[in-house]
């Protein structure tokens, strides 16, 4: 079965929770017992409509104050694919849940209220969905039914958002405009019968026309090692197999490559999954390496191809995300961990702080709150292996830990 | 040999998720019920580390009130596989006075078994917990985290969790803290059938569809059993029955099935519109039963 990761984004009253929900109820996901407890409570409140949004807000917290707070997910299947939403609140002070949600994501939900059109908010989406790089994005119309479903208004939404689609430099972004009424039902998942001017899919035959193998940017193979496996057993006697999975492209046996840091040359042995042999390991699939020579390898070192090599320095500048009550200052110390490496990591500068809403830099920042968007130069106490995020959607990226607090603090996507 | 090796996204993020587990960690354990996510669990981890053993033990929390097929099936289960099982029982914390049995019409062990959890991870030092949680289960568990820090007192903080980026997995903690490791965090109930169907793994004879004597309450099945409490007017009949999960005879309610094999029991799933734990008990309890359960610890 194919899986398909969605984010969404969109204000408090764009009606989120409800297109989810009106996505699930039309698919048949939800279950009698959750349809009893929603119409239940519906009821209680005295709504005329079904209430949605209970589907997909757990936490009693949100129920208390009826917004999403965190990040939730949400499951349904259609024969063809298997589809995990990841919810995302859409208030300005939870920039560091949607960047989360979009990271994970190979597809972006963006919810515009059709009476209010594009907003700040809208360009905050944007923004970080094209910082994260995240491939194909729906900018879903809604509440159409409360402007007469107007075709006009949707073209001038459309516009007013393709404005901000000319600020991008990610060209490969795939960009879709879809009307919706999410509380009606209409191109949710059936053809809405009233806006017949609509000649395009509904959201989810988009989302079922999306090609789960390619939606994955590609890049350079990168093989980071997880850990080593030496069964130390009669049979398998001198195994050393190097488990890990591979990112941006895939390896075959007696494949060139070169393990850093140590920059030895060898060739891939064997590859295993589980008990079994293959020939070649997709991008993506989680194996076990063997390699020709007898190698010093551990956890942390990275496995990359003859001529295909990735940068590797002690100095990097990234744009950070900022997911700290405590600031980020010139001169604070973090573990970086890349991938599956840590490392010691010093900020050195932050260079500037960048508004997430298209309106430019500001300079001479004194530190990051959370939330902030910011490119920051860091020195390492290691040299780390890494592409720009640009081109390498894994290798490009950092997350930055609190060595007192242990928290992750922020994201990084190394420039 | 010309094959490539498939992509099954679930299955190589679980196995991606198991082997950070075991790099990252000092004394990690699975969290094992018997059930059909901690058997598919052990499958996933089996993957993980082939050729080599799976790198730590296995754990029951046995509540003294499981279906005995279960443990027949743990104790077999284990043996073939060569792995090393620890069981914790839930009668020694209440001999202990530790925790007190609960008394009356739903009376349950199930809300006991956090402290028996939660003294075992003390008395091994666990740093690491995996257990078989899948998002999809229950509104809480749809924004628990994969690496999932408790503190000292194995407390769940829900509003305070770690923001998972990419692949990340930050599993970096203090002395005392622990991690609970969701593996199949992103699976489906429908995913886990399919993959036993898929690997052909053996599993406990109540998930497929058997007689049994049954009594009815509240519009669910309950077991018939000296562990039950059960109203003189709470009539026994027989019945064919299956269960979808497998927690306490206590707490699992039994749905109406003849699914006798795999693929019926997946083709029902297919069609059913109750969720999986529409038939636990101890949900049934408040709108936000497992939430207030998942902060005290529970798994």
């Amino acid at each position: 079965m194919e899986v398909l990761k969605i984010a969404t984004a969109g204000s408090v009253d764009d009606g989120k929770s409800t297109l989810i929900g009106r996505l699930l109820y039309d698919t048949k996901s939800l279950t009698s017992d959750k349809l009893e407890a929603i119409e239940r409570s519906s009821k209680q409140k005295g709504y005329d409509y079904l209430d949605f949004s209970l589907a997909t807000d757990g936490l009693v917290a949100e129920r208390e104050q009826g917004i999403t707070i965190d990040v939730a997910h949400i499951y349904f299947s259609t024969a063809t694919k298997s589809y995990i939403i990841a919810d995302t609140p859409g208030h300005v002070e939870y920039t560091r849940n949607m960047v989360t949600g979009a990271s994970t994501s190979q597809v972006a939900i963006i919810l515009i209220d059709a009476r209010h059109g594009v907003i700040e908010q809208t360009y905050r989406h944007f923004f970080i969905n094209n910082l994260l790089r995240v491939k194909d994005v729906i900018v879903a119309v809604n509440k159409m039914d409360l402007v007469d479903f107007s075709e006009e208004r949707y073209n001038e939404i459309k516009n007013e958002f393709q404005k901000l689609v000319e600020k991008s430099d990610y060209e490969d972004q795939n960009i879709t405009f879809i009307p919706v009424s999410a509380l009606k039902g209409d191109n949710v998942v059936d053809k809405s019968k009233i806006m017949s001017w609509y000649s395009g899919n509904t959201l989810l035959e988009h989302l079922e026309k999306i090609d789960t193998a390619d939606i994955y940017n590609r890049g350079k193979a990168r093989f980071p090692v997880q850990y080593v496996i030496r069964p130390k057993t009669e049979e398998y006697h001198d195994y050393r197999g190097y488990a890990g999975k591979v990112y941006g492209g895939s390896i075959s046996v007696g494949d060139e490559v070169i393990v850093l840091p140590s920059e030895t040359k060898t060739k891939v042995k064997e590859i295993y999954f589980y008990d079994k042999k293959y020939e070649t390991a997709a991008r993506r699939s989680s194996v076990t390496l063997t390699l020709e020579n007898d190698v010093n390898v551990s956890r942390g070192d990275m496995i990359v191809k003859v001529g295909e090599l990735p940068k590797v320095e002690k100095t990097l500048t990234a744009t950070i995300s900022w997911m700290d009550a405590k600031q980020l200052v010139p001169g604070s110390k973090y573990v970086l961990q890349h991938g599956v490496n840590k490392v010691l990591a010093k900020v050195s500068a932050i260079n500037n702080k960048i508004n997430p809403d298209y309106s430019g830099i500001e300079t001479g920042v004194t530190g990051l709150q959370m939330n902030d968007i910011a490119s920051v130069s860091f020195q390492l106490n290691k040299p780390i292996f890494f592409d720009a995020f640009k081109e390498h959607r894994t290798n490009g990226a950092f997350i930055l830990i609190d060595p007192q607090s242990n928290s992750t603090a922020g994201v990084g996507f190394i420039e | 040999m010309t094959e490539t090796v498939q992509i099954n996204a679930l299955e190589n993020e679980a196995i991606y998720i198991f082997r950070e587990v075991a790099a990252q960690f000092e004394k990690p354990v699975l969290l094992f019920s018997g059930g059909k996510d901690s058997i598919t669990l052990v499958r996933l981890a089996q993957k993980a580390f082939h050729p080599a053993k799976i790198p730590f033990p296995l754990m029951h929390i046995d509540t003294g009130h499981n279906f005995p097929e279960t443990i027949e099936f743990r104790d077999r289960l284990v043996e073939e596989l060569g792995l090393e099982l620890i069981v914790r029982n839930v009668q020694d914390s209440i001999d202990q006075g530790k925790v007190k049995e609960e008394s009356g019409r739903y009376s349950s062990r199930n809300m006991l078994q956090t402290t028996t959890l939660l003294d075992a991870i003390e008395e091994f030092k666990f740093d690491a917990c995996i257990g078989g949680a899948r998002r999809d289960e229950e509104k809480a568990r749809a924004k628990e985290r994969i690496f999932s820090v408790r503190d000292d007192f194995g407390q769940w903080d829900e509003r305070n969790q770690r923001p998972e980026l990419f692949d990340m997995l930050n599993g970096e903690i203090d002395f005392g803290q622990n991690v609970r490791v969701f593996p199949i965090s992103n699976w489906t109930e429908l995913d886990v059938w399919t993959y036993i169907e898929r690997e052909v793994l053996e599993i406990p004879s109540i998930y497929f569809a058997h007689k049994r004597e049954v009594f009815l309450r509240d519009g669910l099945i309950w077991s018939a059993s000296e562990h039950v409490y059960r109203d003189e007017e709470e009539e026994v009949e027989e019945r064919m029955v299956r269960f979808r999960t497998v927690g306490d005879m206590s707490c699992t309610a039994a749905v109406d099935s003849y699914a006798t094999t795999i693929s019926k029991v997946v083709e029902e799933i297919r069609d059913s519109s109750i969720s999986e734990r529409g038939a636990r008990i101890d949900d049934k309890r408040s709108e936000a039963a497992m939430e207030e359960r998942k902060q005290q610890g529970y798994f």
